[in-house]
């Protein structure tokens, strides 16, 4: 398959020195085993927070008191897992309706603008790429008032049905952007072949583009999904925390539970982390890809 | 004539939805938002149409950029900006740096520096909350507990209650979420550096250092403006965070995010349109300069 593959968008990080790094040699051992001190102070440090979480959350009222709070819990409690359940269930069953189709509407869009803006040269096809990017930066701070306003006067149900349409829309530069890196990479024979098979553009589009186009369209999707399940500034202008996704929620179980029970929020922020990090674990390769294109240059 | 319609027609078909909605909702909301910030709507009853409102130009801006509250907010975004910033490109390149050579479990390390960039802002911010909890002493829980424990304990602050300097407590969670994401673009760029160039170096007797300082920094130096970029941008539009640990009424953490969201809570349209106005050009001050010299080198 023209030898695109996933690799071209998801590895961009490859193994250190894969093949190429002669094998540091033997007498900077002592450097080397500094090194790798340092590498696990930092991976201690970075898992602080999940002890605290994990920890935390299995703890019931018998460790409330402040000279336990790093200590491991007396009696395990699944009590908290229990209640932050009860309480987030319906927003995150509300969250995956909402990221679904977001995620796969804009890829389509983004696919679509990505290949035209990559293969089809017009007077001021840069500028038109840059204007769509711009909006990939803009504070949407800058847009939020008008933009209640012309959600409200929509008649557009508030919610989670708002929310996807937003998502979709803001969702297009970035989108945009990642398939255009990728269709830039696709050599022009490809192209060139179907249009010599009579092809015009849009079923050159159908049936020789999409079909090679899986890769970046993992990329998106996962990018996209992450991003309208983190999404939390949105969700406080558009939703309540009766119909909106569970970032809201758990900011109002957080809040609720504020002075006494840590240990219900934890359990919360870990149920709310699981999709992303699943996502994160099983298809962190297309995950990174998808950051990389972040960086604008792809 | 049909020539044109077939040549252009398709790609223009394609494209023309997401240029009429990006058109609208960036660009035309944008100038409605403006519009906005130039009126005297502070009260709901103006906010919903039934009592009117006036056409004031700058007097918003000024008055906001002369407020005390207000000048409060940029300072801390500053600051926020400033710490997350060194933060999170001293810690990625750091990271990136340890991890460029091979060694033993470096997935396993590349995987965890990394993986708080998947989590919410909200769930992260449930920890940190806790991690910065301001009792000390006897009551002292999270991080000043831990300080404590190891025998750091005059390291005891009171973290974000502090009403100058406490928003750069806020900024440790954001680099703690993000430094990870700059060392994986600084890790792209160290891969990047063809391995003959620093043959070539060593051959000619560099010291290491100088290897780095005259021949890996200068090729670094766009992922690294690709860093300051994105970081900084997202820092200017931080909310998520302070609204997670922080809460959206606390002086001492506000910056013009949270300022826009409590004048729209209130139905002031007018204020809350103009502290977006002024955060789109802080922000446009960062990015515009940049998409421009991406696009022309991209040209060339």
């Amino acid at each position: 398959m023209t030898g695109l593959t996933t690799d071209d968008l998801a590895a961009p990080l490859g193994r250190a020195g894969a093949n190429r790094r002669p094998r540091a040699r033997k007498r900077y051992s002592v450097a080397r085993t500094l090194r790798y001190l340092a590498m696990l102070f930092f991976l201690l440090v970075v898992l602080i927070p999940v002890y605290v979480l994990v920890v935390t959350s299995f703890k019931g009222i018998g460790d409330a008191s402040p000279a336990r709070a790093w200590s491991l819990p007396q009696t395990w409690t699944m009590v908290n897992w229990r209640d932050a359940w009860t309480a987030l269930a319906p927003a995150i069953a509300r969250t995956v309706e909402m990221v679904i189709p977001a995620a796969i509407i804009s890829s389509f869009l983004g696919s679509m603008n990505g290949f035209v803006l990559a293969r089809w040269r017009f007077r001021g096809a840069d500028l038109v790429f840059t204007l769509i990017l711009f909006g990939m930066f803009i504070p949407y701070q800058a847009v939020m008032i008008p933009l209640l306003q012309l959600v409200l006067g929509s008649g557009l149900p508030n919610g989670i049905p708002s929310l996807i349409v937003l998502h979709v829309i803001y969702g297009i530069p970035i989108t945009t952007l990642i398939f255009r890196n990728y269709y830039q990479s696709v050599p022009n024979e490809l192209i060139e072949a179907a249009r010599v098979d009579g092809a015009g553009m849009l079923r050159t589009f159908v049936s020789v583009v999409l079909p090679i186009s899986i890769p970046s369209f993992v990329v998106v999707l996962i990018w996209q999904f992450t991003s309208a399940w983190n999404d939390f500034l949105f969700a406080v202008f558009f939703s309540s925390s009766q119909n909106g996704p569970v970032t809201l929620a758990l900011n109002n179980l957080a809040n609720g539970a504020l002075l006494q029970n840590y240990g219900v929020s934890m359990a919360g922020a870990l149920l709310a982390s699981v999709p992303t990090l699943l996502v994160y674990i099983l298809l962190g390769r297309y995950f990174i890809g998808g950051l990389m294109s972040g960086s604008v240059k792809g | 004539m049909p020539r044109q319609i077939r040549q252009w027609g398709p790609p223009l078909l394609l494209i023309s939805p997401s240029l009429i909605i990006v058109g609208v909702f960036v660009y035309g909301l944008i100038a409605i938002n403006v519009k906005t910030s130039m009126t005297d709507v502070h009260k709901a009853a103006q906010a919903t149409g039934r009592a009117p409102s006036h056409f004031v130009w700058f007097e918003n801006f000024a008055t906001l950029l002369g407020s005390d509250a207000f000048q409060h907010s940029l300072k801390n975004l500053l600051l926020f900006t400033a710490v997350f910033l060194v933060g999170t490109m001293v810690m990625g390149f750091l990271w990136a740096w340890l991890l460029d050579r091979p060694a033993r479990g470096e997935g396993i390390f590349r995987s965890v520096y990394l993986f708080p960039m998947a989590v919410s802002f909200i769930a992260s911010g449930v920890v940190w909350r806790w991690l910065l909890n301001s009792n000390q002493g006897e009551m002292a829980s999270g991080l000043n507990r831990l300080f404590q424990i190891v025998g750091l304990g005059f390291l005891q602050n009171n973290w974000w209650n502090n009403v100058n300097v406490g928003i750069a407590a806020i900024a440790l969670p954001a680099i703690w979420q993000l430094s990870g994401y700059v060392m994986a673009l600084f890790l792209a760029g160290f891969r990047g550096i063809p391995e003959e160039l620093r043959e070539a170096g060593r051959i000619d007797g560099a010291s290491e250092w100088k290897l780095y300082r005259y021949v890996l920094f200068p090729q670094l130096s766009p992922v690294a403006l690709a860093a300051v970029i994105i970081i900084g941008h997202m820092s200017l539009k931080t909310f998520d965070l302070i609204m997670s640990i922080s809460k959206p009424a606390n002086y001492q953490t506000k910056v013009p995010a949270i300022d826009m969201y409590v004048f729209k809570s209130s139905f002031n349209y007018a204020d809350s349109a103009a502290v977006g106005v002024i955060l789109l050009v802080i922000v446009a001050v960062l990015i515009v300069p940049y998409l421009v010299r991406t696009a022309r080198t991209e040209k060339n």
